[in-house]
């Protein structure tokens, strides 16, 4: 049996495909702004914190590691309303995707916190600077120049990991594809056009990562 | 009627953990074999060859694993092979895992100093030879430990092939939690033995990375 392949009726649904590429980014951003605050956080916690903190925060990230976000993703969309607590997918999807990604990005951000060496620290408090200052200017900016490439990378598979709230009917960009399909019964045609789509969307997330290096490390 | 989450529903779930293990390994192994291949085209001398797996490695990398999944899925009748969710997860865990894979790997065979290959040819040994005897038992052990990582990479990614409809520990759980209306109860379970397949991996990895960093 002989098959053609017709993208014309997919293409024809690009309004939807485009409807979901702007859920898919506005989920992207929400989760890598609360996963990188969550991950400064509780990597400040793990290598300055008190004893139990640095317990707390290994725990987190190790359990956070160790298990599937699609996993993740049902217990607190599925499994939080037995006690209660009731949220809409958009809401579920944030809330896992910035879980999942603080515990990742807490061991990049602690990886580079231990490696700026711990004379520096002291000459920042030599100088009188205080411990916050000390933080921000002397610990926080160097390694955040070393851990950019790997942060980096772990955002762009966070884009690209975003597809898996489609099972739980957020409405993003896989989801979109998913609807075109059972619409035009163009199976295959859907996902490699929606595939193309993430390719570019994570090609526009590295050069922008790549010009946010050069903009605020690579010029001074 | 419902019935009540139990423990045969959690020797239900274990049960189901060993199809988990089992795409695990076939996915583990088609990785490796198309890594392998990838990661020796990308230190090729042939430029073209280079090119268009470093492409390829591009193009996999950008891509979410679930349009991989999809797309053979639903690509592999087109070309007539008739396809169940098995094979299909098999074949698209194999291309996606490759790509990443044979990144590691090229990544501790270039770790190897240039000298090492020239030391080789002074003695005589032909280019495989060299690869076979000088440079791949060293970039072993720098391999081991990202690759140790990246079998608890799997095993986690393996949960996406619930969404074809094979039946392993994710879907399992979905099964039973739309069978005993206590999805936190299962989820957590299907959590508890992610982690305990996962766990042990990680601090395996993390203690051969102390291991031979000593080493080195």
């Amino acid at each position: 049996m002989k098959y053609g392949l017709q993208f014309r009726d997919v293409f024809a649904a690009w309004e939807s495909l485009l409807d979901g590429v702007l859920i898919t980014l506005l989920l992207s951003a929400c989760a890598m702004l609360g996963g990188l605050a969550i991950g400064i956080a509780c990597a400040a916690g793990r290598v300055y914190g008190p004893g139990w903190l640095k317990r707390l925060v290994a725990a987190y990230v190790e359990v956070i590691r160790n298990t599937p976000l699609l996993v993740q993703l049902f217990l607190i969309f599925f499994g939080l309303p037995s006690f209660g607590i009731r949220l809409d997918g958009f809401t579920a999807a944030v809330l896992a995707l910035v879980i999942n990604l603080g515990a990742y990005t807490t061991e990049i951000v602690r990886a580079g916190l231990e490696a700026v060496p711990r004379a520096q620290v002291e000459a920042g408090h030599s100088l009188g600077l205080s411990g916050l200052q000390v933080f921000r200017y002397i610990v926080m900016f160097p390694a955040l120049k070393a851990m950019f490439p790997a942060l980096a990378s772990q955002f762009v598979l966070l884009m690209l990991a975003t597809s898996i709230v489609s099972q739980i009917s957020v409405e993003d960009l896989f989801h979109a594809a998913s609807i075109v399909q059972s619409r035009t019964f163009r199976d295959f045609e859907v996902y490699v056009v929606i595939g193309g789509l993430y390719l570019g969307l994570a090609f526009v997330f590295r050069g922008l990562f790549a010009a946010l290096y050069y903009w605020t490390f690579a010029r001074r | 009627m419902i019935r009540t989450f139990s423990y045969v529903d959690v020797m239900y779930l274990v049960a189901a953990a060993r199809w988990t293990l089992a795409l695990t390994s076939t996915a583990f192994v088609g990785s490796a074999l198309l890594g392998f291949l990838f990661a020796i085209a990308r230190i090729s001398p042939i430029a073209p060859l280079r090119w268009l797996v470093a492409a390829l490695v591009y193009i996999v990398q950008g891509t979410p694993l679930l349009v991989w999944l999809f797309m053979i899925f639903f690509g592999l009748p087109l070309v007539g092979v008739s396809v169940n969710p098995w094979l299909a997860a098999a074949v698209a865990f194999s291309v996606y895992g490759s790509a990443f894979l044979g990144e590691i790997w090229r990544g501790a065979l270039v770790s190897i100093a240039k000298t090492q290959w020239e030391a080789g040819a002074s003695l005589g040994l032909s280019t495989f030879q060299q690869l076979r005897y000088v440079i791949v038992p060293q970039s072993i052990r720098i391999a081991i430990p990202p690759t140790v990582g990246f079998l608890v990479q799997l095993i986690k990614n393996t949960s996406l092939a619930a969404t074809i409809g094979l039946v392993e520990l994710t879907r399992e759980g979905q099964l039973t939690a739309a069978g005993t209306y206590k999805p936190f109860a299962v989820y957590i379970t299907v959590a508890s033995i992610y982690f305990v397949l996962c766990f042990p991996l990680t601090q395996w990895s993390r203690s051969l990375e102390r291991k031979f960093d000593g080493a080195r």
